[in-house]
This record gives structure tokens, C-alpha cells and sequence, in this order.
């Protein structure tokens, strides 16, 4: 009950902002760039988030779960993807709507359109998957909350920052393979050069999305984009699996 | 029915259980005894599954149960802090366990019993403490399991519904059911129970009938032998330090 109220409420905010944006600019192209970064911030926190809320909320519910005749695997599994596909759906919505009342169909722009929301699903996925480890892992709450919002801040911001001081350290070294390796281990980067390549804007790719172009050519580094998002979802699922497998409770 | 064999179970480096070895027979009734801290729940929730044990076995009619889940249908477990999804009413959660269960549970002659007429339409978060052990009862025996397992069911339970569940159990009882439970009442156990297991620091310190322990403590009373075992071991304990 409550947990949909707040799904509501995430679905209007993304509806009002695409709103706003598409009113402002009234370029598609450009709505949907500015909506990524968005969306590059937003979903991963909401996943975060709300995952950890949700698991911690639960927990009386697991129980009740775990002594009925269930498999545990079912029990986690079904679990991560009821709240996962709940807030992509919210999502998906909130930000659908807009678009579409701006004429989506008509403007040519469906594919880069639809690879925005895929972006923001795969975020919301894997930090939902990351924010229910934490979760597990952590018995105190206030420590799981501390935890997942550093998770978050470090994935979203601070691991950027690193990114451009090291580049900038060591510029005088070829950096294309370090620079490719660190992107793809932070899911909301990849996400970032996902979008960027299929937008194909090279003014804001920024340098990580320039050697990825540069490196794998524009639809070979978005299937690679893809394919790294998919095992960044696939680990941590099977690491919930793992862990709720010996977890006592 | 039930066979445990050389359970052991560690949190860290606190050892809960430390080689417990026990067989429950059928269509009796079992009490677990032992200090707070002796590893009662721990015991319980290894037979179900809840908690994994470090090593050794569980068997349920023969067949071991770690990583199984199918037997937890033969098992009625009542736990021992009502813990239920807070926001749900006492009926949705009786719907709700007769799905997971895929059984259908017969609970009206409980609510009955139980005076829980007024309490089914009400979310669970605003029930006191003794009628969600109410609650906790009905959920639990609604089924008609092989076998119960029960932990602490009479806390928070007024006299009444104290005499109804021993009502209850008296009955699963004569249709041999098996039934399994910790307390700390000793009348209780010396009412019901037909087997007693006492728990001490995470060892079976006896097994046996009641009249078994009073005898070899010769004692008359169950509470004065659980309370010489417990004195002459915090006086072992005080030699020791």
C-alpha cells in the first residue's frame, strides 16, 4: 500500500519532468538528452533506495515465508523481481506519457527513445539487485541505509571524479583500455555512453564514450555497452541467490 | 519420526549448538527444555530450515531435510515472536498462508475458540501482543499437520486461551499427531508433554520421560528437579572459576 503510493508518486515526478523538459526545448532529441542525466541519477537511488527499504520492510514476510513449504531461491528470486518490475513499470509510465503525448511516434527518434528506458530498466535492476545484498548482508538498518546511499553516491558521483583525476594524472600514458575497463565497472557510466552512442551526440560523450566509438565503432560499442549491463544484473542476482541460500534467520 | 544427529551450529564464534543428537517419536509429545540461551530456537528452526546448521544431520521420516523444502508441508510451525507482514488483515493473512500452502485450513472453529470473531476484519499492526499469539495458534494449527512444532505457544496467552490450547493440543494429540514445543512453564510440561529434552549450553543434558528426571533426581516436583540440574551446574561452574 504504501510502497505503491511511492511508485505513483515516481512515476508523476518522471511524468512532470518530461513534461517540462519536452515544453522547454520542444526537441525530442534533445528532451531525451537531458532526461538521461535524469535518469542516470534517479533510477540508480530509487533502486537503491527503495530496494533496501522494501527488503528491510519485508522481513516479518520472509520469515512467515521461509517456514511455509517454498524453495528459498523462489522466495528471493520472486521477491527481487516483483519490486524490480514494479518500479521499471513506474518508470516506464512516468516517463512514457509524456513523450508520447509530445508525438514520439511520429518523430523517428522511438529507437533512441527506447534505449533511454532500457538504460534506465537495466539501472533499476542491477541497483535493486545491489540494494537487496545490502540488505542481506547488513542485519542493522541504519547501517544498511548508511551503506546503500554511499553505494549510490560513490556509483553516481564520486566514481566519476576519480575517473577524470586518474585520467588526468597519468595523460601522458595511452589510456583507451584503462579508460574502457573502468567505464564498464560502473553500470550508470555504460548506461551513460549507452544513450550517448545511440544519440549519437559526440559533444557530450565526453571522453569515455569517444574511445568507446573510437574503440568498438558506434553499434558494436552499444552491443558491448549492452552485453556488460547484462552481466552487471546477472551478478549480483546470482550473488542474492547465493548469499539467502546459507543466510540464517 | 524426527532424528538429529550430532547437530552442530556456530554464529561466528559463539557455538549455539554443540552436537545435539535426538530422535522424536511419533504421536508424542516432546517438550524442549533448557536456560535462556541454551540453543532452543536454534534447535527448532534447524529442523525447518530457517537457520542451517554448521554440520551434522536432520532426518525427517528417514530422509534428510537440509536443502529440502517439501517436508516443511508435513510441519506446523508456530513461532515464537509474532512477526507478520504488519499492514495485512487477520483474514488476508489466513488467505495468504492457505495459498502458499496450497492447502485449505479449517480455522473458523479456532477463531471460535480463540475469540477472535471481532479481530479478523482488523490489520494485524493494531492487535495487542496476546492476540497475535491468538493469531499466531490459528495460522499454525488450521492445518492438520504430521507434525507441530511450537515455539514458546503460551506466551502472552491469557488463562482462558491457555485452557483452550491445551484443549487443542489434548486433541491433535488423540490423533496421534506429533508435537514438539518449548516453554518455560514447568506444569505445562509436566501436563502435556510426554517426552522431555533438556537443553544446557547447547548440549542435550537429558532425555527422557518426566517421570524419568524427577526420579533421578529424586525429586517429586518437575520445577524443584529442573532448578537442583540447573544450581549444581552454576556450582560445578563456580569450582571451576
Amino acid at each position: 500500500m504504501v510502497r505503491s503510493r511511492w511508485l505513483i508518486i515516481y512515476a508523476l515526478f518522471f511524468m512532470v519532468a518530461g513534461y517540462i523538459i519536452l515544453y522547454l526545448g520542444s526537441d525530442i532529441s534533445k528532451g531525451i538528452a537531458s532526461l538521461m542525466n535524469l535518469t542516470l541519477i534517479l533510477t540508480p537511488l530509487m533502486g537503491t533506495l527503495f530496494g533496501v527499504i522494501n527488503f528491510y520492510n519485508s522481513r516479518e514476510f520472509i520469515e512467515l515465508l521461509l517456514a511455509q513449504p517454498i524453495r528459498r531461491k523462489n522466495i528471493f528470486l520472486g521477491m527481487y523481481l516483483g519490486f524490480s518490475i514494479s518500479l521499471s513499470l513506474a518508470f516506464m509510465v512516468g516517463l512514457g506519457i509524456p513523450f508520447l503525448s509530445y508525438g514520439l511516434w511520429y518523430s523517428g527518434e522511438i529507437a533512441n527513445f527506447l534505449s533511454l528506458l532500457l538504460a534506465g530498466i537495466f539501472l533499476t535492476f542491477i541497483f535493486s539487485a545491489f540494494a537487496f545484498l545490502i540488505a542481506i548482508y547488513n542485519e542493522n538498518r541504519l547501517k544498511g541505509f548508511g551503506i546503500s546511499i554511499l553505494f549510490w553516491l560513490i556509483m553516481a558521483f564520486a566514481y566519476d571524479g576519480i575517473f577524470l583525476i586518474s585520467l588526468i594524472l597519468f595523460e601522458d600514458y595511452p589510456l583507451e583500455k584503462l579508460s574502457i575497463m573502468l567505464s564498464s565497472l560502473n553500470p550508470i557510466d555504460l548506461s551513460r555512453i549507452l544513450v550517448m552512442l545511440k544519440l549519437d551526440l559526440s559533444a557530450l560523450m565526453g571522453y569515455t564514450g569517444a574511445v568507446f566509438r573510437k574503440f568498438f565503432g558506434t553499434s558494436q560499442g552499444i552491443m558491448i555497452a549492452y552485453g556488460a549491463l547484462l552481466v552487471w544484473t546477472f551478478i549480483p542476482v546470482r550473488w542474492i541467490l547465493h548469499v539467502s541460500k546459507n543466510k540464517d534467520f | 519420526m524426527i532424528d538429529i544427529i550430532d547437530l552442530h551450529k556456530n554464529f561466528g564464534k559463539l557455538e549455539v549448538l554443540k552436537g545435539i543428537s535426538l530422535s522424536i517419536e511419533p504421536g508424542r509429545t516432546t517438550a524442549i527444555l533448557g536456560p535462556n540461551g541454551s540453543g532452543k530456537t536454534t534447535l527448532i528452526k534447524c529442523i525447518l530450515g530457517l537457520v542451517r546448521p554448521t554440520s551434522g544431520d536432520i532426518r525427517y521420516c528417514n530422509v534428510s531435510v537440509l536443502d529440502r523444502w517439501k517436508y516443511r508441508r508435513e510441519m506446523g510451525y508456530l513461532p515464537q515472536i509474532a512477526r507478520f507482514p504488519e499492514n495485512l488483515t487477520v483474514t488476508e493473512l489466513i488467505r495468504f498462508v492457505e495459498d502458499l500452502r496450497e492447502q485449505q485450513g479449517n480455522y473458523q472453529p479456532l477463531v471460535h475458540e480463540f475469540e477472535l470473531d471481532k479481530n479478523l476484519h482488523k490489520k494485524l499492526r493494531f492487535l495487542s501482543g496476546g492476540t497475535r499469539q491468538k493469531v499466531n495458534l490459528l495460522l499454525t494449527f488450521m492445518f492438520d499437520s504430521p507434525v507441530y512444532i511450537l515455539d514458546e505457544p503460551t506466551s502472552g496467552l491469557d488463562p482462558v486461551a491457555l485452557l483452550r490450547f491445551k484443549e487443542l493440543l489434548a486433541r491433535k494429540k488423540n490423533k496421534s499427531r506429533t508435537v514438539i514445543f518449548t516453554t518455560h512453564i514447568m506444569n505445562l510440561v509436566e501436563e502435556i508433554s510426554d517426552d522431555l529434552v533438556f537443553l544446557l549450553e547447547g548440549t542435550v543434558y537429558f532425555q527422557g520421560t518426566c517421570r524419568e528426571l524427577m526420579s533421578s533426581h529424586q525429586e517429586i516436583n518437575l520445577e524443584t528437579a529442573i532448578a537442583r540440574i540447573l544450581s549444581t551446574n552454576n556450582y560445578v561452574e563456580n569450582i571451576k572459576v
